[in-house]
């Protein structure tokens, strides 16, 4: 976290003021002392009292700073992908003040010391709050559980073999019906490896014409229609991790519909663009391959689908069936992507154009500014659970978390100037509209426009 | 975003409708951005270097000091000897290398191999290798060095169909509107994707014919939005064979992968072979005179019947020597010289070299 000394009271201006929790849109000033939402109040143009940091905002979006349930930040063991360190200022960058890390590293988060180490590093090296997802299953074999009750005990914010299935049903029965009463998700990677085996993109069009093995929607959905029924059978919590088919989010409106309560996030790359993509970036009418074709940076699991996923997804975001927008930052070095497609190694690095990538529905008039607001903030937080609420509003008494964004301003993708040491994005060269301007973990500007503060 | 960036076609080199900016073509990658006229100049020079092959002496000076690599990371016989033998009668220098015993042994990367390559002068690098687009990495990547696929992954053959074409126009004189019938594992055939491109292209009438988990049913999916006028637009899929074989101008039976029964893609082979064996009961409902094409290497008694296979319809053999010829006119081509008949038409006087 940053540091501890004491700072000036710090008045942000003018800005449009988002904060969902309290169903609050409006142009107001934000005050902020102690580290600490000390008032918002409506805008004024007077003359502020001596010593008082002024940041004018007119123009510019504030609202509670972003909480990404998702995210692969890669330490320990797999450093030369990502650190605590350089993942926090990447989040940081993107608006985020809060990240869960996925547990699949090397060691994986499966004991209460690896739950400790990540969490002391997040106090030594990180900008903004970074909080660990613990194991479902020891060493995310999918054959025991691990210690659930000592991770959350240490800390853990959920749990997760993300990057695996937990495949046995039984298993992940066994898993929700012994988690229930720790107040704690459980995020799925849904995928039936048999339905998927060795695919590569989303079976397709695309994936024929391009001799790709393909990724069969139903292999998410089948593990998704399980998952549904498992949460109904044990009242455990399940959280659908990254919704990639128009299919799952009619799986998740049904269950909903039936009174199951079941929790869904979708990825600012699942929303935006298509399987097109691996075909080359721009949608080439005539569907021939170019030396530009097999971008490995498309490769995702799950992977980019068509349009009309998109179209569903994006409506379900905007209905609320989808609770948040999560990254699933996953950040390779390069020679995991200078290969061929199929040697590639799955993940987009996300954290530094969610922000921009996700506002494009908004551009588009596909949802509101506020909503998308929501599904970034409180949406990710009912996930975590009851105690992440303070760190998504902007009410006077919580932690001052904030991130101020300018929602039109056109900056143009280069990887090579993320903070995060993942530069595998198939956004490069592309212009994006939405920028984060600065950013606020308890009171401190950890983030401002174009340098670390 | 959403591909409406306008930024984007810039990056990529293309021109606004997404076709790549019109230049001398320097790598051969599939057919599916070829031109008519491209393959018809392609076929018309394949036909003088079928000449050059006819000569007691077969060798031209054309791709004197020129240096040809062909990386092969499958086991080939004849694509590998066919280039080899194309850029040695045209006096290139071919330099033959494969994954076993080389450098990749130590872990060395596709790409690293490919710029180390390209550092020692090469001008083409020929390329096959089991994972679908493998050439357009090394394409996208190398800056001085032609790239031609000799087959990768699933996805395309182009040489191999273009050997197909010319072998069909050879005995037809036309392309257009002729019925091709494509039988047997579309679905994991290169050679198959490659020639629907280019038969489809030339106006030919293909008909896609297997067992439904082996097409390639998606490749057509949606295909109303390329326009009517696209080469897929007219592609046909017919799992009957006996009804897809009437009046066929020509029959290309593809190899059937034993592995393809266990991995369930079929029950067993003996029900692949009485539903989809190209043999005489079938080949009689194809039009008099029809050919029996096969890629190789052939699992004879599986997917073609031995009397087809080595019958009078059968131009398996023509497919290999044309092969050759083929692959002479596209090395001439990425060459960069324009045809000029002294250089065709001169035998080599000095005959020490390549002997």
């Amino acid at each position: 976290m940053a540091g501890s000394a004491k700072a000036s009271p710090l008045l942000i201006r003018g800005a449009r003021v988002i904060d969902p929790a309290r169903g609050m849109d409006r142009v107001a000033d934000v005050l902020v002392r102690d580290g600490q939402i000390a008032s918002v109040t409506p805008h004024t143009t007077e003359a502020t009292p001596d010593g008082v940091q002024v940041i004018e905002a007119a123009g510019m979006v504030v609202c509670p700073g972003f909480i990404d349930i998702h995210c692969h930040l890669r330490e320990p063991g797999l450093e030369y992908k990502e650190t605590i360190y350089t993942g926090s200022r990447a989040a940081t960058k993107g608006g985020f003040t809060t990240v869960c890390a996925m547990p699949n590293t090397e060691p994986p988060i499966d004991n209460a010391a690896m739950v400790g180490l990540v969490r002391q590093r997040a106090t030594t090296d990180a900008l903004s709050r970074v909080f660990p997802i613990g194991c479902v299953t020891k060493g995310r074999r999918g054959k025991e559980l691990a210690e659930m009750g000592e991770l959350a005990d240490a800390g853990v914010v959920a749990f997760s073999d993300d990057g695996d299935p937990v495949e046995d049903p039984n298993l992940m029965r066994l898993a929700l019906t012994y988690s229930a009463d720790l107040g704690l998700a459980i995020s799925n990677h849904c995928q039936d490896m048999s339905l998927s085996y060795g695919g590569v993109m989303a079976e397709g069009r695309v994936a024929s014409m391009l001799g790709l093995p393909g990724i069969p929607a139903a292999a998410e959905e089948s593990m998704m229609a399980r998952d549904i029924a498992l949460a109904g059978l044990t009242g455990g919590r399940v959280h659908l991790a990254h919704l990639s088919t128009a299919g799952s989010v009619s799986l998740v409106r049904q269950a909903r519909e039936r009174g199951i309560a079941v929790t869904a996030e979708v990825c600012p790359h699942h929303l935006t663009i298509t399987d097109d993509w691996v075909l080359g970036r721009q949608t080439l009418a005539d569907g021939v391959a170019t030396p530009f074709s097999y971008d490995t940076c498309t490769k995702v699991y799950p992977p980019l689908r068509s349009e009309e996923d998109v179209e569903a997804l994006a409506q379900g975001l905007n209905d609320g069936v989808i609770d948040c927008i999560a990254t699933d930052h996953a950040p390779h070095e390069r020679v995991s992507k200078e290969v061929t497609y199929q040697d590639a190694a799955f993940g987009i690095s996300v954290l530094e154009t969610a922000l921009a990538s996700s506002l494009t529905l908004v551009h588009e008039s596909r949802i509101s500014l506020p909503a998308l607001v929501e599904r970034l903030t409180s949406g990710p937080a009912r996930v975590l659970g009851p105690r992440f609420q303070p760190l998504a509003t902007l009410s006077p008494g919580t932690p001052a978390d904030i991130v101020i964004f300018d929602p039109v301003r056109e900056w143009v993708v280069d990887s090579g100037g993320f903070e995060s040491m993942g530069k595998n994005t198939p956004l490069q060269g592309v212009t994006l509209k939405g920028r984060v301007v600065a950013t606020l973990v308890d009171g401190h500007i950890v983030y401002e426009d174009g340098e670390n503060g | 975003m959403k591909s409406r960036s306008p930024a984007a076609g810039e990056l990529l080199g293309l021109q606004p409708n997404g076709s790549p900016i019109a230049g001398p073509r320097r790598h051969v990658l599939d057919l599916d951005d070829f031109t008519t006229s491209e393959i018809r100049n392609v076929l018309e020079s394949a036909k003088g270097m079928s000449e050059v092959l006819g000569r007691d002496i077969k060798k031209v000076p054309a791709l004197r000091g020129r240096v040809i690599v062909t990386l092969f990371y499958e086991a080939s016989t004849r694509t590998r000897i066919s280039f080899e033998e194309a850029g040695k009668v045209l006096s290139a220098d071919v330099i033959n290398m494969s994954s076993s015993g080389s450098s990749t042994e130590k872990g060395e990367s596709l790409l690293n191999t490919g710029l180390t390559i390209q550092a020692m002068g090469v001008d083409v690098i020929v390329i096959r290798h089991p994972h679908s687009g493998a050439p357009y990495l090394l394409a996208r990547c190398l800056d001085r060095v032609g790239i031609i696929n000799a087959g990768d992954g699933i996805h395309a053959h182009p040489t191999q169909a273009l050997l197909d074409l010319y072998t069909v126009n050879e005995k037809f004189g036309t392309l257009e509107g002729l019925k091709l019938v494509i039988v047997g594992d579309v679905m994991h055939s290169r050679v198959a994707r490659s020639n629907i491109w280019g038969f489809a292209r030339m106006g030919a009438r293909v008909v896609l014919c297997g067992p439904s988990t082996l097409l390639p049913l998606d490749m057509l999916q949606g295909r109303e939005k390329l326009g009517h006028d696209h080469p897929l637009a007219s592609v046909e899929v017919d799992t009957d064979l006996d009804r897809a074989i009437e009046g066929a101008d020509i029959v290309m039976a593809l190899r059937l992968q034993s592995e393809r029964q266990n991995a369930g893609f079929l029950p067993s082979l003996r029900e692949y072979i009485r539903r989809w064996q190209v043999n005489d009961a079938r080949l009689g409902r194809a039009r008099d005179g029809a050919l029996v094409m096969h890629p190789g290497p052939m699992n004879e008694g599986i997917e073609i019947s031995s009397s087809i296979a080595h019958g009078d319809r059968a131009v398996i053999e023509q497919q290999v020597t044309n092969g050759v010829a083929v692959r002479m006119a596209l090395l001439y081509h990425l060459s960069g010289v324009q045809p000029s008949a002294p250089e065709l038409g001169d035998t080599v006087k000095d005959h020490s070299d390549g002997r």
